[in-house]
Formats: C-alpha cells, structure tokens, sequence
C-alpha cells in the first residue's frame, strides 16, 4: 500500500483527503505510482505532470523520508520505506506566486 | 441609423417580468455566479466555485442554458476543463489534454526568434449554438480546439496555424492567446477569431481552412503597419442579424467591417482614447455599440481616473460618455477583454467586471450602473444568460 500526500487544491479536485492508499502493481516508481494516482482518480490527469510530455509540473515538487526526488528519473525505485507504506510520498505545490 | 431587432435572430424581444438573468464571472481566484429577476435590481451572489483557480472564462450552451462550461487554470496544476448541467449549481471535471495535431512547430518570441509552440491555457470557451456537447476552445499558444463530446475530448482545427502565417505570430504583453470565437448564425460554416497579437481570421468551412482578414487595420508597433498578420487585436464583436458587420477594439483603434472582415475601417472618431480592450453591441440595435476606453501606453487604466463607457448609436465615431453611477474620481482600474456583456432583455442590459473586482450593470442600456459586487478577485470574464 503506497501512501501519497496530496497538495491542497488536488484533494479538492479529486474530492478525497490529505492522503490517498494507492496499490501499485509492479516496481514502485515516481512514474508507476503516478500512473495509479491518475489512474483511480482521472480528474488529475495533467495537473502533476504534463499530459502530453509527461513531464512534472515545473511549480510542484515530490518529496519522500525528507528528500526532494522531484529530479531523480522517473522510472527509478522509490524508497523501500514509501514502498512498504512506513513513509508517504508527497507532492507539493511550490510557495510562490499571489 | 435607428433600427431595432432582436438578438435571437427570430426571436421575440424577451420580458422582463418573466425571465430570470444569471451573470457568470471569472475572476483571478474563482468563478461567481451572479444572478437576479429580470429587473436585475436584486441579486444573489454563488461562489467562489473552484476557489483559488484561475477563471479565464465560463459561457452557457444556447442550446442549453444549464450546460455550462468553465476553463479553470492554476500555474502550479495546469488547465482543467469543468462541466454543468445544472446552471453551475454543481460541476464535474471533463477532458484537459489539449495536443496540438502534428509536429506543433515554432512561432515567433518576443525576441523575434522561433519558438515551440506550448499550451499553456483556455482562453474562451464557446459553446455551439445549436448542440449542447459541442464547444470550441482558444487557447495559448494560439490555436482553436473542438469538442463534440461535451468536453470530454478536444482536437485541434489545425487550419488556423497551418493557414501560411502561423510561423509569423508573435505573443502580445499578456501571451499569444486566441480570444476571439465568434459563430455566425446565418451562414452555416462560417465563424471568426482572433488572437493577439496575430490579428482576426475568417472560416466558411466550419473550421477547416482559414485566411487572415486584417485589410484596413494599421498598427505601427509592426515594421509594416498594414500587414496581413501581426495585429493586436483585442475583441471582435458582432450582432447575430447582422453577421458581416463585426466592431473591433484593437490595441489602439476602434474599428468596424462591413463585408465580413474583407475591409476594416476606423471608428474612433471622439473616443478620449481608442484604446481598450472590450466592445460589444446591443442586443436589439445593431448600431449601438460599447467600448470603455483606457489609457495606455502601459498605465491600463482609465483616462483621468473617470471610468466611462462610450455607446455610439451610429455604429462609431459619435461616441458618448456614459458616467451615471461609475465613480468618476480616483479610479484606476481595468477592463479586461472577456469582461462586458450584454442581455436580451428589452431595455438591453449591460454588464462589465474590472480589475477591482467590481461588476457593474445597466439594466437601461447604459444610461445609468449600478455594482453588483464591489469586492470579488479581479475580473477575467463576464457571460450573462437569460432564462426562462
């Protein structure tokens, strides 16, 4: 079970809470992961990553057990402790901007 | 000229008494929706829907005034397309991949140099005059977008950039955004656009093909101020009777065609300023036109601090000041180019939103305003709808 935090606006668009239990079949990465998201929830399909290029969105940011990963390569592992659901992933919209 | 006819083409003018009006909003952080009876006197006031979203625009279906779609954006979360089939009492989020067809290619930059073309938002959506699940999208980068589906799936008309010029567009101060649709109810087929700071374009095949039509607009921020391409066009305008004759607010100049966009020719005459950026026409008097002039270059603010909107009842150069209840001291705000509309109510109503969050309404075709909110986000957009 694969815990993902939500910024604040996506939990209004998916109607769901802070945090969301994912299943994610196969090697857990940055990109299988978000494909789940997207996946159970199609109304974020664009607002993470670019719907054409797949590329994250440059104002938002993942973080996991206190590291930003939003630059490792998309088809890396992610930590075993988000893996094993002892630490959540995190997206996080970036403080900027009015 | 004095002529009065109806908006609808056909149509009965339609009575206060029985009809209900809904003003819809977009604004920096949200949407609101406004409505009133038809003495638009009254009004309630529902939002903000999609709070801290960007709302470039909202506009209801002619065809089906509770089907209601909304372009919501956000430069963290990107663009989001929302549906309603019950006059925005509740909403539901419909397709957001917005592709351009083939190799997208390059515009120009601000620096002259090619650029990528790149979606960045949803400009204006307008619904199809006749089918509830067709609704077109002018986005930026410029390029016109269609769903049949109710907005669960777009596809690009890609005549517009593939017309010749595409190559040679270049983005205005506030993007390269197409802003412009405008269906012609007479002549199946044919429907206009325009994009700043391209200029207007005309298609008499439903969208497929495409050519400028910009002769007689001069522009000397160009190096050749006659080009076929390269206008700041800000709004173009028609009344549905009347569908070759299109009034234009340009980035400096007031102008009108008469044949269909084949020739432009300015209407200024003795505006304060003929820079704006709205203009629209009276529902039941072809000729009636309004505009809110603004100072510029780069203040975008009214002339003097006096927020004024101008109606010429000639179709141009004889304009008047319409001040009757906008503050005429100390005012500096703007009036973005969505932000104006007008109903079909007899007396013709007029609506406009600015940058200080104020809608102003006339419900005596401009003689005299009233705010119906003095205090929302600023205003991108300003649709009205009458209902039964």
């Amino acid at each position: 079970m694969i815990r993902v935090i939500l910024p604040q606006h996506l939990r209004t668009l998916a109607n769901v809470g802070r945090e969301v239990t994912l299943e994610v079949e196969g090697p857990v990465t940055q990109r299988s992961l978000l494909d789940a998201l997207e996946t159970r929830y199609p109304m974020l399909r664009g607002t993470i990553r670019d719907q054409v290029t797949q590329q994250r969105r440059p104002l938002l940011r993942f973080f996991a057990c206190k590291k930003d990963l939003s630059y490792e390569p998309p088809d890396d592992p992610l930590p075993i402790e988000v893996t094993s659901g002892a630490e959540p992933f995190y997206i996080i919209g970036a403080i900027a901007g009015g | 000229m004095d002529v009065r006819v109806s908006a609808g083409v056909g149509a009965p003018y339609e009575e206060e008494q029985m009809s209900k009006v809904r003003v819809l909003v977009g604004t920096r952080k949200g949407a609101f929706i406004l409505t009133s009876d038809g003495k638009r006197e009254d009004w309630d006031v529902s939002g903000p829907h999609f709070a801290g979203w960007e709302i470039y625009h909202l506009k209801g279906s002619p065809a089906d005034p509770n089907r209601l779609y909304a372009s919501q954006s956000s430069g963290w979360f990107g663009q989001m397309i929302q549906r309603s089939n019950d006059g925005g009492q509740t909403w539901e989020p419909v397709g957001n991949k917005f592709e351009y067809e083939g190799v997208p290619g390059t515009h120009q930059w601000y620096d002259g140099t090619p650029h990528p073309w790149e979606f960045k938002r949803v400009w204006h959506l307008e619904p199809s005059l006749n089918d509830p699940d067709t609704v077109y999208a002018g986005v930026e980068d410029a390029a016109l977008f269609r769903s049949t589906d109710g907005g669960q799936t777009w596809q690009e008309l890609a005549g517009l950039r593939g017309h010749g010029s595409g190559a040679s567009w270049a983005p205005g101060a506030g993007g390269m955004g197409l802003h412009t649709i405008l269906l012609d109810p007479i002549n199946p087929g044919r429907m206009f656009i325009a994009i700043s700071a391209a200029g207007a374009f005309r298609s008499d095949d439903a969208g497929a093909t495409w050519r400028p039509i910009n002769r007689g607009l001069k522009s000397d921020y160009i190096p050749d101020e006659e080009a076929e391409v390269g206008h700041c066009v800000h709004r173009i305008a028609m009344h549905p009777s009347r569908p070759d004759v299109l009034f234009m607010q340009k980035h400096w100049d007031v102008l009108r065609t008469d044949d269909a966009g084949e020739l432009w020719h300015e209407v200024s005459g003795n505006l304060p300023t003929d820079f704006g950026f709205v203009i629209d026409v009276h529902a039941h008097e072809p000729e009636t036109i309004y505009v809110v002039p603004i100072k510029s270059d780069s203040e975008h603010y009214p002339p003097d601090g006096k927020l004024r909107v101008y109606r010429s009842r000639t179709g141009g150069n004889d304009w008047e000041a319409l001040t009757s209840g906008l503050p005429q001291r100390d005012c500096y705000v703007n009036v973005l180019r969505e932000a104006m509309a007008v109903d079909s109510l007899d007396p013709c109503g007029v609506y406009f939103g600015t940058t200080g969050g104020q809608v102003y309404a006339s419900a005596d075709a401009g003689d005299s305003w009233t705010p119906i909110v003095r205090d929302l986000p600023a205003v991108l957009s300003v649709e009205v709808q009458i209902l039964p």
